[in-house]
């Protein structure tokens, strides 16, 4: 029997796109090989790393534990739409601030679940932060410049509101 | 790894899903959050031939609260039912238990039912639905039946779900009145499965004595365990509070667990752990209960 092909239809980053894709591709493998948006990372592949978080419906989900297929209809926010190289979004100005990447493998994940926790919570205590980071697994970093991002990048936010 | 291939249904409404699981039988398996499912379809731990998505079926996303307690519907989130005011009035070890599954990333997808169907001995949700004397409504093309929670988990990663049978919806009976609840574990990290959990519901009487005294495990055995302990609960006069008066109910459940070893922890690690934060739990619920009786209000209002 020949393996099952389904359409799928996703706006990313504003964008949209339809694809045919085998009913088992993940959303992650979706979006780095079908879309060739290779700003998603897959570390482990079961849900343990965050490395491949994406804001699905505005909501940060594991990009792997998510068929393509499930996902058809939604909108996806990758680590691609969050800023650019020239205009940073206030999470990556503040990750580059406070060296909060080294390797750069987990950084996605971060950058993704962080601003959608700001968003929720703009003033997050330092105890608040590290909770919000705490299901992305970093082995450079060892956090202190994660958790320190999360803070300085509530700041960038605010200051920006006032100064457009 | 990537899964093995399957074919993908994803039905419309609770008749179209019911019948083609009636179709496939047990060649296919229902994927609701996927936050349990994918992880073994990726590592080839299971290839059903069948995945029925039942992501669509909006109507069953419902947390009500009626008299009865809080009926949770088949694609209500974990992160859902967790922020529900109503269900945590009810029924305040809800959200108590759900805090500790998983991370908020794995809530957001996560269903509480889905955990439920998945009978995982290390999910905190068997072990509350278990604890509270909960249910689940079970649908097939053929009908519906209720099942109680101590039917329900037959076994690690097994439930009394038949081949075609959606679960629907799970039930968790309300907090009666003078009553407390508390889900206290060991995990090496927040968010991660628990080395050993414990749920406990305190309940007294009239005069502040304790009437009940119950609680139920994670990660000590191939079922969510509920243990009576009301025979080992303090005198009268004791500080129900403080954990050093349920020692002996703690010391009981050594005889009453035989939790396995892995490569967490070994066997007399986890009955110690079972030990200690079984006196934790109750002295939580019961100082619970206590601020319950002497208030007229729910004891969801007590807690700033
Ligand atoms: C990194 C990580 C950490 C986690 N940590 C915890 C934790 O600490 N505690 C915890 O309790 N859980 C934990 N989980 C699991 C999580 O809570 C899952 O969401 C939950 O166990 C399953 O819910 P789901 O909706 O994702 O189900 P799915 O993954 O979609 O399904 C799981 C199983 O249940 C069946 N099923 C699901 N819904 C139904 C239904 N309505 N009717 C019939 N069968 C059904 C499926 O066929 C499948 O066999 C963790 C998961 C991950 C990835
Ligand atoms: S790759 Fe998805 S969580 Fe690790
Ligand atoms: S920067 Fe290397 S894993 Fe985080």
């Amino acid at each position: 029997m020949p393996e099952q092909v389904l359409p799928v239809a996703l706006t990313v980053n504003g964008a949209a796109h339809r694809v045919q894709v085998p009913s088992r591709r993940l959303l992650s493998d979706c979006l780095r090989h079908d879309l060739r948006l290779t700003g998603t990372h897959v570390g482990c592949e079961h849900g343990v790393c965050g490395a491949c978080t994406v804001l699905l419906d505005g909501v940060p989900v594991r990009s792997c534990l998510v068929l393509a297929a499930s996902a058809d209809g939604a909108e996806v926010t990758t680590v691609e739409g969050l800023g650019t190289e020239e205009a940073l979004s206030p999470e990556q100005q503040a990750f580059r601030e406070c060296h909060a990447l080294q390797c750069g493998f987990c950084t996605p994940g971060f950058l993704t679940t962080v601003r959608a926790y700001l968003d929720d919570h703009p003033d997050p205590t330092e105890e608040e932060a590290r909770e919000a980071v705490a299901g992305n697994l970093c082995r450079c970093t060892g956090y202190q410049g994660i958790v320190r991002a999360v803070l300085r990048a509530a700041e960038i936010r605010r200051e920006r509101e006032v100064a457009p | 790894m990537k899964p093995s291939p399957f074919t993908y249904h994803r039905p419309e409404t609770l008749e179209e899903a019911l019948a083609t699981l009636a179709d496939v039988g047990g060649d296919g398996k229902v994927l609701a959050g996927g936050q349990s499912l994918l992880p073994l379809l990726s590592m080839r731990l299971a290839a059903p031939a069948h995945l029925v998505d039942i992501g669509r079926l909006r109507g069953l996303a419902h947390v009500t609260r009626d008299d009865g307690g809080v009926r949770v519907g088949a694609l209500a989130r974990h992160a859902e039912v967790e922020r529900d005011a109503g269900a945590a009035a009810a029924q305040p070890l809800l959200r108590r238990a759900l805090r500790l599954v998983a991370h908020p990333t794995i809530r957001n997808r996560g269903t509480t039912v889905g955990s439920i169907a998945h009978a995982d001995p290390s999910g905190e949700m068997t072990a509350v639905l278990a604890l509270l004397r909960g249910s689940v409504v079970l649908a097939s093309a053929s009908g519906r039946r209720e099942v109680a929670a101590a039917d329900f988990f037959v076994g690690p990663l097994e439930s009394a779900l038949r081949p075609g049978e959606l679960a629907l919806e799970a039930r968790f009976p309300a907090a009666p009145a003078r009553s407390g609840s508390a889900f206290v574990e060991l995990a090496r990290r927040h968010g991660d499965y628990a080395v050993c959990g414990v749920g406990a519901v305190v309940v007294l009487d009239e005069r502040g004595a304790v009437a009940s005294a119950r609680t139920s495990y994670v990660s000590m055995g191939p079922v969510p365990e509920v243990l009576d302990l009301t025979a080992d609960a303090p005198p009268s006069g004791a500080d129900l509070a403080d954990s050093a008066a349920w020692r002996a109910a703690g010391a009981r459940t050594a005889a009453l667990l035989e939790p396995d070893a892995d490569i967490h922890a070994t066997a007399d690690y986890r009955r110690h752990l079972g030990r200690v934060l079984t006196a934790r739990a109750l002295a939580e619920a019961a100082g619970r209960a206590r601020a319950a009786a002497r208030a007229p209000e729910p004891e969801e209002a007590l807690r700033a």
